[in-house]
């Protein structure tokens, strides 16, 4: 389809606003830009019809089951979005006084506490505007308490060798070195290596639990221990909260700061990439170095105050607000009942799913999961040719978003499906015999799969050739 | 209680049973006992649909909403066309996760590449990744970029937003970098300053445009002296000035970033807004976070993809360029759907509305005894002035459902930093010129 620059004429645009009421002034020429921006000339039809194309091309959750592993698709409330909206809170200034916005503040202050209650911690911070972002900000908070301590030595963090690509990145980006553990054949830490791995220059670990593989590391409160045996602090990395809320927190599995990711677990949607919210909590002693302001309430009337020792902003105002809104009017509607019952049936859906494909199917783990499961499909690869990347395209012509694939790193030819709560046995039925033709496609026919996907608006791209002559932008010439 | 849980108690129960379990304890039964809570999550009962709106509405409720605004100070309040929350609260753009899979993202992925083209557009420069968090950030960001072995050491202005300074210094904590700020004079960068302060150590030269106090800098010569020294030189631009503002690209700038939230983002107290990134073609392998290129699928057809991501974290682990995962994606559809309604006409009269209407705003207020204009150089949308009772001021113009501008502390103690946009009439300027008058006894 054409690009919006290649519609329209010159001339054509949008009515917007009035003839300017006050005198013209005058800038030097000498400041004023020498060429004009070639932006799109439309009329409001064209443009709401160019997007509506777009959105044709776009596969979201509402469009259908998306099962996309360690990214939580469940369904995003429509309430959700209605109160975000609200003029109350969508047509605030960030730098109003204090007494003009109360509500805003109530938000955070209201979503501070049933999150710290729901993970365990003490304190928290919404700055951060997505999970990597709240990685960072958690781990310059540890970097600050060892400081604070004159710990200066504890350079290292450890990370899993299944962690998210983030977990790395973010520690290099808080000046840590990283120090990669492998796991064990289960997916679980290997309580030797972390034995061997820690010791003085131990700043932390980061974790999640349950952990990449969709298992729940049943040595959590050794591994905590461990690591605070040394010194150390753990991170927890929220990504996977959505299988334990109200069954098992963070904070009493020996964590000491988490991020979440509201955007996942709570229900807010990805926008196709964001905005996210990554809200860092913390237990009592990492709390005087949240980034500020935090909200404080003192008799009934709320006031933003700096923690102490603070490490500094990770963002202007106070993070991605209208995302707090949403999250807090989904925690609001579920309730304690609710939230739980979310997790059990993600747990229950993700069981479900592996109990019905893994007759077909190589399970990377044969256990009871957690919210997500891994499958491997090295031995169908190595019978049919057929790889984990061609059943993905397979899907795509039906109707279905691939599960993550090629992650964690640690499983060869990896599908993670993480199907969550907000699916009904119906469409996992269909899901399953969807994945259970792809697998005798397989088989009898590799080539279809191969050449798959068939139905979808483009086919298999040219990944390689985008990269060697990259075209990041239209030419107008 | 709400409940978005489709299944029901039978199909539960029937799912269960398939999993091995009788109950949904025993589908937990396998976790350590001293980490299972034993309690009921104390939080308070779910609420119906109905019941959730009208706590919210409460909430919502303690808020004012000023009905005329002269606040801005890094948030803008700028009108937003119809067509833009319509075309961006389409539920597939809503709630699509990043374009991995191309084939069935091709919507959300040529979304992206239109934008990364506006904002070169916009900023002059060669290349835009699709969007970081914020303004602030994507400073940060630009700072990590230029930053190598030999030269480490970060100087930005004293006069960007504060918010931004506090930022980059935190991320630049992180990663041991040194940060060092160049001082204003009469509201701007102090170039003499900035040139002693320049050797060999400096990787980068940060400078906003329009600056914090909506001073115009001198932004050509701060990039002559930045490249002499070696530095390289990032610009902090606000995108509707760039509707007559000369582009950070004609002020030989590397790197281009700023908030993007005046391109058709609602203020929603601070966030969700945009950062915008763009840097000429030589540093496109160090630019952070996604973006999208131009190709062909298998039967030739044009196609978008998410490219060069040899530089992201989810390959390069601790290696990559940033960790950035998640960005503002809907925020920078936003964005573009503002620039294709305003055009190159419109945008152009958003910033030279905004800026003749500060300067009406700002004339207006000098005659005032006591409001005098703070900084003596060009200015944008924003302008420093005097005030001889802050407090008194700013509560008879709330009086009046009107925001007045951002009281200012420190040096600039007893001045106030107003920012007018093409939303303000004047007849509204001069209600709030009334009311400033009267409060001042002139």
């Amino acid at each position: 389809m054409k690009l919006i620059f290649e519609s329209g004429a010159s001339g054509r645009g949008c009515s917007v606003l009035p003839e300017c009421d006050v005198p013209v002034f005058s800038l030097p020429e000498s400041m004023r830009r020498e060429k004009a921006p070639n932006l799109p000339q439309l009329s409001e039809n064209d443009i709401s019809r160019h997007y509506t194309a777009l959105a044709g091309r776009t596969h979201g959750v509402n469009n259908g089951f998306y099962p996309l592993g360690s990214c939580t698709m469940k369904y995003n409330p429509k309430i959700n979005e209605e109160m975000a909206a609200l003029p109350g809170f969508s047509s605030i200034h960030p730098l109003q006084p204090e007494h003009t916005v109360q509500g805003a503040m109530e938000v955070l202050y209201q979503t501070e506490k049933a999150l710290c209650e729901i993970t365990g911690m003490d304190g928290m911070t919404f700055q951060p505007a997505a999970g990597a972002h709240g990685e960072f900000t958690g781990l310059l908070l540890i970097k600050a308490y060892h400081k604070h301590r004159g710990d200066s030595k504890r350079t290292k963090i450890i990370v899993p060798d299944s962690a998210h690509g983030t977990n790395p990145a973010s520690a290099a980006m808080a000046g840590f070195t990283v120090v990669s553990i492998p796991s064990q054949e289960d997916g679980c830490v290997d309580l030797e290596k972390l034995r061997a791995a820690v010791g003085e220059d131990t700043a932390g670990l980061m974790l999640t639990n349950p952990n990449t593989v969709g298992l729940f590391d049943k040595n959590i409160l050794e591994i905590t221990k461990i690591v605070h045996d040394a010194g150390g602090l753990n991170y927890y990395d929220g990504a996977n909260l959505n299988a334990v809320m109200g069954i098992s927190r963070p904070g009493d599995m020996g964590f000491d700061v988490v991020h979440l990711n509201l955007h996942k677990t709570f229900s807010t949607p990805h926008g196709g990439g964001g905005p996210g919210s990554g809200p860092v909590g913390c237990k009592a002693l990492l709390a005087d170095f949240l980034p500020g302001p935090v909200v404080k309430e003192e008799q009934g009337q709320y006031r933003f105050h700096t923690p102490e020792h603070s490490i500094g902003r990770v963002k202007s105002f106070y993070g991605n607000f209208a995302v707090v809104v949403k999250a807090l009017t989904y925690i609001l509607t579920l309730g304690a009942e609710g939230i739980r019952e979310a997790s059990q049936n993600a747990v229950l859906n993700a069981n479900y799913m592996m109990k019905k494909l893994c007759d077909l199917y190589t399970m990377a783990y044969d256990e009871r999961c957690m919210h997500e499961f891994v499958m491997s499909l090295e031995p169908l690869k190595k019978e049919t040719g057929i790889s984990a990347m061609d059943i993905a395209k397979g899907l795509l012509d039906n109707g279905i978003h691939p599960p993550t694939m090629y992650f964690p790193l640690i499983v060869h030819e990896a599908l993670m499906v993480e199907p969550t709560e907000t699916e009904s046995k119906e469409t996992l039925d269909e899901a399953i015999e969807v994945f259970r033709s792809l697998y005798e496609t397989a088989k009898t026919d590799p080539q279809a799969l191969h050449d798959a996907p068939h139905h979808t608006p483009v086919r298999r791209l040219d990944e390689v050739g985008a990269a060697r002559n990259p075209k990041l932008r239209y030419s107008f010439e | 209680m709400g409940s978005y849980v489709p299944s029901t108690p039978a199909q539960r129960r029937e799912m269960l049973e398939a999993v091995g379990c009788s109950s949904m304890e025993e589908l937990f039964g396998h976790l350590p006992q001293q980490v299972l809570l034993d309690r009921p999550l104390d939080l308070p009962r779910g609420l119906s649909e109905l019941e959730v709106r009208r706590a919210m509405e409460k909430t919502a409720a303690r808020n004012t909403v000023f009905s005329t605004v002269f606040r801005g100070a890094g948030a803008y309040r700028h009108y937003i066309p119809a067509i833009v929350k319509q075309v961006v609260s389409k539920e597939e753009f809503v709630t699509a996760y990043t374009p991995y899979q191309a084939e069935i993202s091709q919507g959300v992925l040529q979304s992206i590449f239109e934008y990364q083209t506006m904002i070169c557009e916009l900023t002059g420069m060669e290349v835009s990744n699709a969007s970081v968090y914020d303004g602030a950030t994507a400073a940060a960001e630009a700072v990590a970029m230029c930053r190598d072995r030999k030269r480490t050491k970060a100087l930005i202005s004293a006069a960007a937003h504060p918010d931004l300074i506090q930022t980059v210094k935190t991320y630049c904590e992180g990663s041991n970098t040194p940060v060092e700020i160049i001082p204003a004079k009469d509201g701007k960068t102090d170039l003499d300053a900035l040139s002693a302060m320049l050797d060999d150590s400096v990787c980068c030269v940060l400078i906003q445009q329009p600056n914090y106090f909506g001073q115009l800098e001198n932004a050509d010569q701060a990039g002559v002296i930045a490249h002499e020294a070696g530095a390289k030189y990032i610009m902090s631009c606000n995108p509707i000035s760039l509707g007559m503002l000369k582009t950070p690209a004609e002020s030989g700038a590397d790197i281009a970033v700023g908030e993007g939230q005046p391109l058709g983002l609602s203020l929603s107290f601070g966030g969700p807004y945009l950062g915008f990134m763009a840097c000429t073609n030589a540093l496109v392998r160090k630019i952070p976070g996604r973006i999208v290129g131009e190709t062909t699928d298998v039967d030739g057809k044009r196609a978008y993809v998410l490219t060069l991501q040899a530089r992201e974290q989810h390959i390069r682990r601790e290696k990559a360029s940033s960790n950035i995962c998640s960005n503002q994606a809907l925020c920078a559809l936003t964005a573009s759907v503002y620039l294709a309604a305003m055009g190159t006409k419109g945008l152009q009269q958003a910033a030279e509305q905004s800026f003749a209407k500060a300067h009406y705003f700002a004339a207006e207020m000098a005659k005032i005894p006591g409001c005098e204009l703070r900084f003596s150089g060009e200015f944008f949308h924003e302008f420093v002035a005097s005030c001889p009772d802050v407090p008194k001021v700013m509560a008879a113009l709330e009086a009046q459902g009107i925001l007045g501008g951002l009281p200012l502390g420190g040096e600039l103690s007893g001045c106030v930093l107003w920012c007018a946009t093409e939303q303000n009439s004047k007849e509204e300027i001069d209600r709030a010129i009334a009311v400033i008058k009267e409060v001042c006894g002139a």
